[in-house]
């Protein structure tokens, strides 16, 4: 599809069209900020979220592997940005190390939790990547004894954010006489790597490697009597899942400044998870959808909840954190019952082939 | 003899439990030719098939293939030493297109990786473009070009099925295995699949073909095999299988065959 797209020229609407959405998302942390630093921080969220659902897409939504302990690679990109760059071992390594070592190190996770499961599917696939999900975060719970390498339940604290010589992404200042926040910082950041995986993920989708994961999700007996090799690839799928996990993990410490296995349960993964099948799995900008609206829809009620119940009754009936999950629970069956494959699901990827026009001149 | 033998299948079989699905079957298949492969219901054709292309583990005999063994090989290795089939209840990739489906068969034939695929270097979009025309050719050569673009499982029955050939012909296959292609199609549709098997045999594959309509292989096959209860009870030429009286015997019942010996 890009592929095509690169040949013919692109009409000038698109390119006034991309360079709307260029400014619009580049002006709205200052937007966000205006109302409150709090949502500059959602946003910041609702982007590490983009990152893990669409690398939780890639495993459950290309290659149709229920994965129901994805957060695992989260926590283990979190914790080795932790542990690299925090007093805790007083190592403090600069992010743009650290970043790719997390990716690596959720990669190896990733081959490591593929490679026993590869027979398996569906539900047993479902119960032994829960398993795996609850091993890491009580790994990380309990390895404060003998050595104390993750510092328990108290977690890692004082972690350092993200720094380029002098200048902290944490810290208020101004840049060309504009000031920003820290979380305004950190947005540009993070606009940037969100751009960087969405444009992986989408060139992942349309490749070679992207069809081997559709075929599998299809018709694995298919898939291989086609000559794919289904071991290598789906724990590329994993791998590839996995890593995009681990960075968004270690932006997550970066951010937070903390981190604590309290931060990577079962209910984590199975937001996640939600993100993806919400939002149309296996369709990147529905995943995108989905993440964007299950970080900002709870806060949104969070924030409105308790106002509306003044206005309508004169008092609080009920807590504001009750009603946000409840209503995001009608919320999710609802949308299962009227939209089941998603609320963007994927249309047919139509190929304009050159070849269909003219046979002689493609090459 | 391998120099005219692609396929020597040598005292291939093949027990579920109790049941003796292949005993000891051996035949030959030789290059270029359409050889059939008949036998009532339960008979082990599409187990045959299944051993042959590595979905199922013989429990003895062997094969070779093109002067080499194939033994104990994966399905994915099979594909890729030249061996591509379809599928008796049609295994496409129903939520992808036509043209995609065809693609994916062009995987073994190609190779771009991870890197490949993120960084778009000028060498994997030559690669995409060649795997796009070559796949759109094939869909093109069954007949179904016009349905490129639409989910394979949007496809007429009939048509599902020529995909199924094209998804497997992008394989590049020396054999091409069928598995009943023209179950459930009409007699116009039958007719043209048999042009399809022609032109396919013509341009130098070789055709094993697995099919219950017996106008259809007595019309097209070279050679045909015929087995009963997991048994070779014959192998020869169209006409010559036909007048057999144990084919006659296995199709039509015991008796039968002895009144047809009778009259």
């Amino acid at each position: 599809m890009t592929a095509n797209a690169r040949r013919d020229s692109i009409p000038p609407k698109i390119w006034a069209g991309v360079a709307l959405v260029a400014i619009a998302l580049a002006l709205l942390p200052f937007a966000a900020g205006y109302i409150g630093q709090a949502w500059v921080r959602i946003l910041n969220f609702a982007m590490i979220y983009i990152m893990l659902a669409l690398g939780l897409n890639i495993v459950v939504g290309f290659a149709g592997l229920l994965d129901l302990g994805y957060i695992a690679f989260y926590a283990v990109g979190a914790y080795m940005y932790a542990l690299l760059a925090s007093p805790h071992f007083n190592l403090h390594l600069p992010f743009w190390v650290i970043l790719p070592l997390g990716a690596g190190l959720a990669c190896i996770f990733g081959v490591l939790l593929g490679a026993p499961t590869l027979k398996l599917r569906g539900d047993y696939l479902a119960i032994v990547t829960l398993g795996f999900g609850e091993i890491i975060r009580i790994f990380l719970n309990n390895l404060n004894a003998p050595v104390n390498v993750t510092n328990g339940p108290q977690g890692v604290n004082l972690i350092d954010p993200f720094r380029i010589d002098a200048f902290s992404f944490a810290q208020a200042g101004n840049i060309l006489g504009v000031p920003f926040s820290g979380p305004q910082k950190y947005y540009y950041v993070l606009l940037l790597l969100t751009i960087g995986v969405i444009v992986i993920n989408l060139r992942l989708q349309n490749s070679r490697l992207g069809r081997a994961w559709e075929a599998i999700r299809e018709d694995e007996v298919a898939a291989k009597a086609m000559g794919i090799n289904t071991r290598n690839v789906k724990l590329l799928a994993f791998a590839m899942g996995a890593s995009f996990g681990g960075i968004a993990g270690g932006i997550f410490s970066a951010t937070q400044q903390f981190v604590s296995p309290e931060s990577f349960g079962l209910f984590e993964s199975i937001i996640v998870l939600a993100m993806v099948v919400l939002g149309g799995m296996g369709h990147i900008p529905g995943v995108i959808l989905g993440a964007v609206l299950l970080t900002l829809l709870p806060e949104f009620l969070r924030s409105t909840m308790e106002p509306l119940q003044h206005l309508l009754f004169g008092r609080v009936l009920l807590d504001a954190e009750t009603v946000r999950l409840l209503v995001f629970g009608i919320a999710l069956v609802v949308i299962m019952l009227y939209r089941p494959a998603g609320l963007w699901p994927s249309a047919v990827r139509k190929r304009e082939l050159e070849v269909a026009r003219a046979p002689e001149a493609a090459e | 003899m391998s120099q005219l033998s692609l396929l020597i299948a040598k005292d291939i079989s093949k027990r579920f439990g109790g049941v003796q699905a292949l005993a000891d079957v051996s035949f030959t298949i030789n290059h270029g030719e359409i050889y059939g492969l008949i036998g009532p219901n339960g008979a082990g054709k599409t187990s045959l098939f299944n051993v042959l292309t590595g979905i199922y583990e013989s429990d003895g005999g062997s094969f070779v293939f093109d002067g080499e063994p194939l033994d104990r090989v994966k399905p994915n290795e099979v594909a890729e030493r030249g061996i591509a089939r379809t599928f008796q209840n049609i295994r496409l990739f129903q939520n992808l297109s036509a043209l995609e489906n065809v693609m994916i068969g062009r995987h073994i034939r190609t190779q771009a990786g991870v890197f490949g695929a993120i960084l778009r270097d000028k060498k994997t979009l030559a690669e995409e473009a060649a795997i796009e025309k070559r796949s759109y050719e094939l869909l093109d050569y069954v007949g179904v070009a016009k349905r490129a673009n639409d989910l394979a499982k949007h496809l007429a029955y009939g048509d599902q099925r020529r995909l199924e050939i094209a998804r497997a012909l992008a394989t590049e296959p020396k054999l091409l295995a069928l598995d009943e292609p023209a179950a459930g199609m009409n007699a116009t549709e039958t007719q043209a699949l048999k042009r399809l098997l022609e032109d396919i045999r013509r341009d130098g594959t070789t055709i094993l073909l697995i099919e219950h309509d017996m106008k259809l292989v007595m019309s097209i096959c070279d050679r045909v095999l015929v087995l009963d209860y997991g048994k070779k009870i014959a192998e020869g030429t169209s006409a010559a299988v036909q007048n057999d009286p144990k084919v006659i015997a296995a199709y039509l019942g015991g008796e039968v065959a002895l009144n047809l010996k009778g009259t």
